[in-house]
């Protein structure tokens, strides 16, 4: 993979952000993001095909048929397939596996994959509605008016009591912190403009309220509502070379897994991400590698309990032993494993169907130095870095390991 | 009869209006909530106004203002609608619920709908006559006991009570503005206020989640009796500023304005709280007032004047400011009027005179919203007036002068019995002026 391109995620947080102010729409973030990548590449003659990952713009948009506004980002993409995706939360990643896929398939040599979401368009009792679709719709009448938060509360809830509140509670607002202050360091975060004075304190002193929202979740465990979009260009050798790009400012897409539940039963435990477990290991069995290989990760914390969850999940933690090696500072920047360096789903945004896809321009920025004031230092005994992208709660998981190039 | 009876047909006089609307709407939502809880009921609901166009517009804004409610309650709404398997999503059951509360409101320009009422609230002018009359009427025509709720922010209750012969069914219940918002009810009670009526306020209050602060029955009550009074010292402060320093009125009323929002650390200058109430209101409430004290004179020859100029401030249906004292830019005060020239002065022709003049004001002073969350709110107050008592500048005086002032009215609200105790005055300027501090201090002294 190449050339990654991500526009700001604008919502709550963003100085600029205005709820009551018009905003730009889906065209501009698609156009942006696609026009960020087709400059880095030598122009829409080197895409054989694209791929465009979104999850909900039929509602917050009232626009479906999102193919077709590949060829609006340039005239070149016209009369070239595209295709779009959707499994939630994971379309971002299923628009890069769906592009891997194509190369692997050797159908295409190069694959323009986007994901994006605008959801600042409704208010966020409404947002609840329309993200709850990740959700089995028969379920949507028993959960919680904020359906996902209310999901996950009850995983959070399931793993303070099994393992202990405040020390939970310790890593959920380390969590948080960690994902300030990545966020503080890129540009493009929404969270860029935090300047809380000390995050880890008041996450820990926020306690969660179920008359105000959810019963075991504060809104700092929630990751953003945002408006975004990321591209990159998934390619073979010959595509590089194509695009006259070097090696080194490229990544090798080393293994991936993927994998779906069945949306339709609930998850077996409560605090575990059984799918997540399952396809990142996949994705690190594919590339051959260990855990203890990779320099960075970038996971799906679309809540800070997912973030703990998946430390375990990757074996780096047992069982109920997660939230205090966050606590400890082992996911932090400088910690054993970084994770979510540029803020991840609570820091940078979660445009949910474009979240897969700014993972993998995160890892790519990383491994090829061009995280900026982010940037982590990747030594060379660890030189992979790994996504993990959820759709729904722990049904669809798209995981990739990416080596430097 | 019990309280979720008494609620089953109520009727809102004068419902288009600034406060009739928003008494309308807690109303609505309240007895729409009941209506939820008690299926087998039927709740009814009669906004009464003069004109149809007036009652549209109160349908836009009740569907608009419902909206915002549901969103708040929207978890209590799912367990509310939890037996609906129609209603799943938050749009479905926002939507439900605002359709419920608009069809138990019923728009009617014709007062005989009260007639089938058990309670009525009246918020129409402030009209001692016009509001007798239609008590009279509905009372006359009413087979229920009917109770009247009057939102009078002036004319004394037990003169309604004698004048339509209500035998002690009326009660003031008086909201503050915007009714939606604003916590502080006064409620006043006369010799006669039967205590059923009584006791059902206080549940009423207490169901809107509202602060209720009783109030004896003399005109103005605690509120309008210290603002207004409140309000002409101010007028008196800029006409004798105006005269010793000879400067034009216009400068005056613009410092007075300033001292009384940024040295008594209001949320407003008294004279864009006077634009705010109206201009028109207010001269109208003193008019009110005024017959019933013996011991001062309610009255301004500057109000008057500003009557006659057609410069009446209040506000428009959009909640936007109309110009009076002050003319408005965006919300914020950006010139003066000039009774003499009857025509507005811009801030910045004069301002940095009129500040110089003023003086430096303590660096230790803070702006009033600053001090919403304070917690050591006394010790900064005294520390701070006491910084301004030894500060020997115009402003320093004036400031110190009305802050005297405004505890004098506020200790005379109590010795004339008017309310029970210096607490509830505090309360009254704190949550229905957001004063920061209550007038009956020490700061001043």
């Amino acid at each position: 993979m190449a050339a990654g391109y991500n526009t700001i995620s604008l919502g709550t947080g963003r100085k600029e952000f205005n709820p009551r102010k018009p905003r730009p729409g889906i065209e501009h973030y698609i156009k942006e993001a696609g026009q960020g990548v087709l400059e880095q590449i030598g122009g829409a003659k080197n895409v054989d095909e694209s791929v465009i990952g979104n999850f909900m713009a039929g509602r917050f948009n009232k626009q479906g048929h999102l193919d077709g506004f590949i060829p609006m980002i340039d005239k070149g993409l016209s009369m070239k397939p595209a295709v779009r995706v959707e499994g939630a939360c994971a379309s971002g990643g299923l628009s890069l596996v769906t592009g891997i896929r194509q190369v692997l398939a050797e159908t295409a040599e190069v694959v323009l994959s986007l994901g994006f979401e605008v959801q600042n368009t409704v208010k966020a009792i409404y947002g609840a509605d329309i993200l709850a679709m990740a959700g089995w719709f028969k379920n949507r009448k028993k959960g919680h008016a904020y359906f996902f938060p209310g999901q996950f509360s009850d995983r959070a809830g399931a793993y303070y009591e099994k393992y202990g509140f405040d020390r939970t509670r310790k890593g959920m607002a380390r969590w948080y912190a960690n994902a300030i202050e990545n966020a503080r360091l890129d540009p493009t975060a929404q969270e860029y403009h935090n300047a809380t004075p000390d995050p880890y304190a008041t996450a820990l002193k926020m306690q969660p309220n179920g008359k105000f929202f959810v019963d075991h979740l504060t809104v700092l465990d929630c990751s953003k509502v945002s408006d975004a979009a990321s591209g990159i260009t998934i390619c073979s050798e010959e595509g590089l070379e194509r695009m006259g790009i070097d090696k080194k400012d490229a990544v090798e897409v080393v293994g991936f897994g993927h994998a779906v539940r069945d949306i339709t039963s609930d998850p077996t435990d409560l605090t575990e991400l059984e799918t997540i477990k399952y396809a990142a290991h996949q994705a690190l069995e594919s590339a051959g590698i260990t855990i203890d290989q990779v320099g960075t990760v970038e996971t799906h914390d679309c809540f800070s309990i997912a973030g703990i969850l998946a430390v375990e999940a990757l074996g780096l933690a047992a069982k109920g032993e997660g939230a205090d090696y966050v606590a400890e500072g082992k996911t932090g920047r400088d910690g054993e494993l970084p994770f979510n360096t540029t803020g991840g789903l609570i820091g940078w945004g979660h445009p949910t169907g474009g979240t897969g896809v700014h993972q993998a321009v995160t890892i790519w920025q990383q491994l090829t130095g061009k995280a900026g004031d982010a940037q982590i230092n990747i030594s060379d005994d660890r030189p992979y870095g790994l996504t993990i992208n959820m759709g729904g709660d722990d049904v669809t998981v798209t995981s990739i390991v990416f080596k430097r190039g | 009869m019990t309280y979720n009876e008494r609620l089953q047909n109520v009727a809102v006089l004068g419902a288009a209006g600034k406060m009739g609307s928003g008494i309308l709407l807690l109303t609505a939502v309240h007895m729409a909530d009941l209506s939820l809880q008690n299926k087998d009921k039927t709740y009814v609901l009669y906004a009464v106004d003069v004109s149809d166009k007036a009652l549209t517009g109160l349908m836009d804004y009740l569907r608009v203002q419902v909206r915002k409610l549901a969103e708040k309650k929207t978890n209590w709404l799912r367990e509310i609608y939890a037996d609906r398997e129609d209603l799943i999503e938050n749009f479905d059951i926002i939507d439900e619920y605002i359709f419920h509360v608009l069809s138990i409101v019923r728009p009617v320009t014709a007062v005989e709908a009260a007639y089938g009422s058990s309670l009525v609230f009246e918020a129409v002018n402030e009209n001692r006559a016009l509001k007798v009359k239609l008590f009279t009427q509905i009372h006359e025509n009413n087979k229920n006991d009917v109770w009247f709720f009057t939102n009078t922010s002036s004319v004394p209750i037990h003169l309604i009570d004698e004048e339509a012969n209500l035998g002690g069914s009326v009660i003031g219940f008086h909201f503050y503005n915007p009714p939606a918002v604003q916590r502080l009810v006064e409620l006043i009670k006369t010799d006669n206020t039967k205590q059923e009526v009584v006791d059902f306020a206080y549940d009423f209050a207490k169901s809107l989640k509202k602060i209720i602060v009783p109030s004896n029955d003399f005109a103005g009550f605690i509120g309008n009796g210290h603002f207004m009074r409140d309000g002409l010292h101010g007028m008196k402060e800029a006409e004798k500023l105006a005269a010793e320093k000879n400067i034009p009125l216009y400068q005056a009323i613009y410092m007075i304005n300033k001292i009384t929002q940024e040295y008594l650390i209001r949320p407003m200058g008294i004279f864009q709280l006077m634009d705010y109430v109206g201009v028109d209101v207010m001269q109208f409430i003193l008019n009110v007032m005024n017959p019933f004290v013996s011991d001062e004179e309610l009255h301004s020859d500057l109000l008057d004047k500003m009557m006659e100029q057609g410069v009446k401030g209040g506000q428009f249906s959009s909640g936007a400011q109309k110009d009076g004292f002050l003319k408005y830019e965006k919300g914020k005060p950006v010139a003066v009027w000039d009774v003499d020239k009857q025509a507005y002065v811009a801030f910045d022709d004069f301002k940095a005179a009129a500040d110089t003049m003023l003086g430096e004001i303590p660096s230790t002073v803070v702006p009033w919203k600053a001090t919403l969350r304070m917690k050591n709110k006394e010790e900064f107050f005294g520390k701070f007036y006491n910084d301004l008592k030894n500060t020997e500048t115009l402003g320093a005086e004036i400031a110190m002068r009305y802050g005297k002032r405004s505890k004098a009215i506020g200790e005379k609200l109590v010795s004339d019995n008017v309310a029970n105790n210096a607490d509830d005055v505090n309360t009254v300027m704190l949550t229905g002026f957001y004063h920061a501090y209550g007038p009956i201090n020490n700061y001043f002294e």
